[in-house]
């Protein structure tokens, strides 16, 4: 099912949670909401879904308005960041519940739900689980339940929350493909909610970048890895190192930097901001640069340096153990750095967007 | 030498005792259990050898007296009566101060312990004041052909009275922690309010609503002070149990108060007994967990 998303906005009290989300899903396709948390990702798929309600906006699906829908009506699969199991039911009645609870003239009969039952339990690879109680089941089982409830109603539209946020990485990986091929077969439109990129990424057919209740970007892997639109998703794909740099005749200067790597940008002259990721970075020994190495440290296969301008600056660079010349970069020796790849935007489109907060940086180093 | 070498331990062979992370249980349970045996076993002992010393025949006629049987009969209908009340109304109340937000709330979360602090005697006394004939409710009731002082309706309104906090104060936490997301999940599967409320809701609060109910039921059947006010104590009509306990108590009839009180007593445990086994059952899933 299509989805056609226009001018969403929601405040919870003084904050606005979502301001302005234009976005299309196309029918069949495998959509990721990506994030820092409060980027309004949730809100966004929980007003997609009728569990909220925007301010202002329009929601529709195959041309039908559903913001004039109740969530019963909408017919979409949910899927709960905790799964939001029924505790006292068997994970057979867990997954039977959407069928069983419609009205009298819509509902199948008991063996035509226990067929339908039965045959999501073998899809979905649980069906030595169907009669146990949800508290009898690992993280991975219960998601797998939680998603052969969603489906169980034949959703028009899927909508996960966070669907692998309480599992651990080996469970995860797991749970990706198998949910991919879930998607591939069953051919639901769907949508999921993550803040992790490596999930976004692998498993999605485009990502939605959020920010702050905006949409930053919209696309695919190595577009939003290379061309970030904005310093918000520059920030938030790794590219922590925020480096001045003067911009004239569409190439960048700055001084014991050297951006020779870097396309010319069709960017007007004048002050602009440069976004590097720390691996991008090669400090190289010169005696005549700004640039110190305040301090060095190795994981074994990578030395991560901290360099320091006279005027305070920092940057840190990340380079390969065994790199040419790694040695000589010992504290306190000058060095200039050579720019591999960045981006570059213009100095004032810092401060119109105050929406871009450190937040990003943090949960980026915290991965 | 390596560093295991090194550690300063145990001499070998020498049984480590882990240390308790809180000190003082020994002291801690020791103080309890004779604080329990104190006030409760022992009593409860003493009720039962007293019951004992007079011998099975006797016991069976008194328990069987008609007066008696009366008077259990009532005791028990009227806390049937009163704890189906509560179980609704207890239920309803909890439900509104947990789901709702409205001024006043807390306040009203506060009246719903008057009945815990308020000494029984004064309840028994403002619950006549205001249904006798001449009393602000009774007044209304009474020319209705609704009588309630001095009939087994005044005794099971006293007894919904003292122990309605009973449900209220079961149901109230467990239906506050209930996650939301379930009845989300339950909207986005398609059910309908009513059928979120039983199927969903409703099971979940049902262990903690059983379990006040019956609590609410074996304080109803023990009640005492709020209930002489209002039920006017006529033999065969309006005396409760306890009551008839103490009447024989004041006769110095000792043996006879022994028989009603351990009936009430077996009353008791069978409840304590029920009560936790209807739990049991309805929290069945929550046992395997982990």
């Amino acid at each position: 099912m299509s989805i056609t998303i226009s001018g969403l906005t929601k405040r919870f009290g003084q904050t606005e949670v979502l301001r302005g989300i234009e976005l299309g899903v196309d029918r069949g396709e495998l959509v990721a909401l990506l994030g820092p948390s409060g980027s309004g990702k949730t809100t966004l798929l929980k007003i997609i879904a009728g569990l909220e309600w925007p301010d202002a906006g329009r929601l529709s699906v195959e041309g039908e308005d559903w913001l004039q829908l109740a969530a019963q009506d909408r017919r979409i699969g949910f899927v709960f960041q905790h799964y939001a199991l029924f505790p006292h039911m068997r994970v057979r009645d867990n997954i039977g519940f959407g069928l069983s609870v419609r009205p009298r003239a819509a509902r199948p009969g008991k063996a035509a739900i226990a067929a339908k039952v039965d045959e999501l339990l073998h899809f979905l690879q649980i069906a030595h689980l169907a009669n146990r109680y949800p508290t009898q089941l690992s993280g991975g089982q219960r998601q797998r339940v939680a998603l052969g409830r969603a489906l169980a109603i034949e959703p028009r539209v899927l909508l996960l929350d966070e669907p692998f946020g309480a599992l651990d990485a080996a469970i995860r990986r797991d749970l990706r493909r198998w949910l991919r091929g879930v998607h591939d077969a069953t051919g639901s439109t769907t949508i999921f909610v993550t803040h992790d990129q490596e999930e976004a990424f692998e498993l999605a057919d485009r990502v939605v970048v959020m920010g702050a209740g905006r949409i930053e970007q919209i696309g695919h892997a190595d577009a939003i890895h290379d061309h970030p639109a904005s310093p918000f998703v520059a920030r938030f794909m790794g590219a922590t190192v925020e480096l001045p740099v003067t911009l004239h005749a569409g190439r960048a200067e700055g001084a014991g930097l050297d951006l020779s790597a870097l396309p010319r940008r069709a960017l007007p002259d004048g002050a602009a901001n440069l976004f590097v990721r720390p691996q991008d970075i090669t400090p190289i020994p010169d005696a005549a640069a700004p640039w110190r190495i305040a301090s060095r440290s190795s994981t074994g296969a990578h030395l991560r340096l901290v360099v320091r301008a006279p005027d305070g600056a920092e940057a840190e660079a990340d380079l390969p153990r065994r790199a040419v010349n790694a040695e000589a970069l010992d504290p306190g020796a000058p060095v200039r750095l050579r720019i591999e790849a960045g981006t570059i935007f213009p100095a004032e489109r810092r401060a119109a967007l105050p929406v871009v907060t450190p937040i990003s940086l943090k949960l980026e180093s915290s991965r | 030498m390596t560093a295991i070498d090194a550690s300063p331990g145990a001499p070998h062979g020498a049984p480590i005792r882990a240390k308790r992370v809180l000190p003082g249980f020994t002291l801690s349970l020791g103080t309890t259990l004779l604080y329990l045996t104190l006030i409760v076993l022992i009593p409860v002992i003493a009720l039962i050898l007293k019951g004992a010393e007079m011998g099975p025949e006797r016991f069976w006629r008194i328990v069987t007296s008609a007066r008696a049987v009366a008077a259990f009969q009532i005791t028990l209908t009227a806390a049937v009566i009163a704890t189906i009340f509560n179980a609704l109304y207890g239920l309803l109340m909890a439900w509104v101060l947990v789901r709702y937000e409205f001024p006043g709330k807390r306040i009203l979360d506060a009246l719903m312990d008057v009945p815990f602090a308020l000494p029984t005697a004064v309840a028994g006394l403002s619950l006549t004041a205001l249904f006798s004939a001449n009393g602000w409710f009774g007044a209304i009731l009474h020319p209705a052909g609704i009588p309630v002082v001095y009939t087994i309706w005044g005794i099971a309104l006293a007894m919904a009275f003292t122990s309605v906090p009973f449900v209220v104060r079961t149901v109230q936490p467990v239906l506050e922690d209930m996650d939301p997301a379930l009845e989300q999940a339950a909207v986005t599967l398609g059910a309908r309010p009513w059928t979120i409320f039983t199927r969903v809701v409703f099971p979940a609060i049902l262990p903690a609503w059983l379990a006040g109910c019956t609590t609410a039921f074996a304080r109803s059947l023990g009640e005492f002070g709020a209930i002489v006010f209002i039920a006017g104590n006529l033999p065969f009509r309006t005396e409760i149990a306890a009551l008839l306990a103490f009447i024989r108590l004041e006769e110095f009839d000792y043996n006879g108060a022994a028989a009603i009180a351990l009936v009430l007593l077996a009353f008791a445990l069978v409840l304590l007994l029920v009560s936790n086994l209807l739990q049991f059952w309805a929290s069945r899933y929550r046992e395997a967990s982990r």
